[in-house]
């Protein structure tokens, strides 16, 4: 296992908002400048804390979007009715705000670029975030590494990223996507339209079942239901790495 | 500015929810209640049959000095114990009750010499606790949460529970532990996380 090498301690920073982008109607895209960031990998979060004016605090964690090697350190935030981090992220921040964060965080979830192994990576809902940073560090590095990306959305307009991993699948490189809808479609909607089930993940998964490292973020029950099924399909337990969000904990605030 | 205290940074237009002092003083720093009980693993959920489990106490050599199959150990005396479990993911949760055999009765007889043990489970997780934080009423095998038998999403047949540190100490799916003279990390304190992990000192990350 990696890792064992000395870490530093993780210390609060000032991180500033340069830029908000809408990404559906209930989640955004936050652009960080951190001061002194010390650089992440893909499949990594970071914890971020707000302060009120009577001096209570609150932290959650966020998994990071961006590649290690892009400029700003970018963030999506799905906005939760109850939440409490949430709905100053996606509709108070603003460029020029600041707040502290603290990482990256979480060593194990995350994909080497140098192995060379095809990737599969499976989604639900916001679980899709961490996978982008992945799919970015490929298509920044080039590595020409297989990857596959199983993204399961309630509808349409809730599939973050859809023009990127469309333009990513049409480069012809070995990034391949392929999204399902378990809510509604529209007309002329030419994706699966139903849960994550044992053919679909059969369909997706490369025939290196031993060796490809499988990465599957989403809610508890979806990646309950998904991880028991890759292991059934063959895959190695411990290839098969998981992130999960239950209803009121866990990495995203949901 | 600050005149020598330190400065606390405020965010701008946020108000966070309402101030819930129903925990009074047992929400430690950076934790938010919860009321249901988050689900959070590093990889699938394990099938494990009782008739293949067992639990068992290593020598410093990795040697076996005690070893109970599922039968041997659900006769063990259990209790009933209710603790607050903090995550390092952020949750806590009060007042959960749980059924265990004390890590004191599984013990008993043990030669203690050493002052570390690494917990394995199912898998290849594992998790460092020095032996004075798992002895003294202060650790159990439990089996049971809320009076049905522990769900193999929450760590089922048996988990480790040591409720004053961070719950990733609570290792799900235990199958024992062995001492060591000197101290090493375990799994998720190899990845950036604290050795010992206590909520109230807020230890979540190394170096903490």
């Amino acid at each position: 296992m990696a890792g064992t090498a000395l870490l530093g301690r993780l210390s609060w920073r000032v991180a500033t908002v340069s830029d908000v982008v809408p990404e559906t109607a209930r989640a955004a895209t936050l652009l960080l400048e951190v001061e002194d960031w010390p650089g992440h990998r893909p499949g990594q979060h970071v914890d971020i804390r707000l302060t009120a004016e009577d001096g209570y605090q609150a932290e959650r964690s966020y998994s990071i979007a961006s590649a290690p090697d892009d400029r700003a350190l970018a963030l999506t935030v799905e906005r939760i009715d109850d939440g409490e981090l949430s709905p100053w992220l996606t509709e108070v921040a603003s460029p020029g705000d600041s707040f502290e964060i603290r990482g990256p965080v979480g060593g194990y979830f995350v994909w080497d670029a140098a192995d060379s192994a095809p990737v599969l990576l499976v989604g639900g809902g916001s679980g899709v975030v961490p996978l982008m940073s992945m799919a970015r560090h490929r298509a920044r590095r080039e590595t020409g590494t297989r990857m596959r990306l199983l993204y399961s959305a309630r509808s349409e307009e809730d599939l973050l990223y859809r023009d990127e991993l469309d333009e990513m699948a049409a480069a012809n490189d070995g990034f391949e996507v392929v999204y399902t809808l378990t809510r509604s479609s529209h007309d002329g909607w030419s994706g699966l339209q139903r849960r994550v089930d044992a053919q679909m993940l059969s369909d997706v998964s490369f025939p290196e079942r031993q060796s490809s490292p499988v990465f599957v973020c989403g809610p508890t029950p979806f990646v309950e239901a998904v991880s028991k099924n890759l292991v059934l399909l063959g895959h190695l337990p411990r290839r098969v790495k998981t992130e999960r969000f239950g209803p009121s904990g866990g990495v995203h605030d949901i | 500015m600050t005149s020598g205290g330190t400065l606390r940074r405020i965010t701008r237009g946020f108000t966070g929810r309402p101030r819930d002092r129903s925990a009074g003083d047992r929400l430690p720093p950076g934790q938010y209640l919860v009321n249901d009980f988050p689900v959070l693993s590093a990889g699938s959920t394990p099938k494990i049959s009782p008739e293949g489990w067992d639990f068992r106490v290593l020598g410093v050599d990795g040697k076996t000095l005690a070893r109970w199959n599922w039968e041997q150990f659900r006769a063990l005396p259990a209790e009933t114990t209710t603790c607050d479990i903090h995550c390092v993911t952020k949750w806590s949760k009060l007042d959960m009750t749980w059924q265990g055999v004390s890590l004191d009765v599984l013990l008993e007889g043990v030669n203690l010499d050493a002052a570390y043990a690494m917990v394995f489970s199912e898998g290849d997780y594992t998790t460092n606790l020095p032996v004075a934080d798992i002895t003294g009423g202060k650790a159990w095998i439990a089996t049971g949460y809320d009076g049905h038998d522990l769900e193999p999403e929450h760590g089922g047949p048996a988990r480790m529970l040591v409720p004053h540190l961070y719950f990733w100490k609570s290792a799900k799916w235990v199958r024992g532990l062995r001492f060591l003279e000197q101290d090493e990390p375990g799994f998720w304190e190899s990845l950036g996380y604290n050795n010992y992990g206590d909520p109230w000192r807020e230890q979540r990350y190394s170096g903490d």
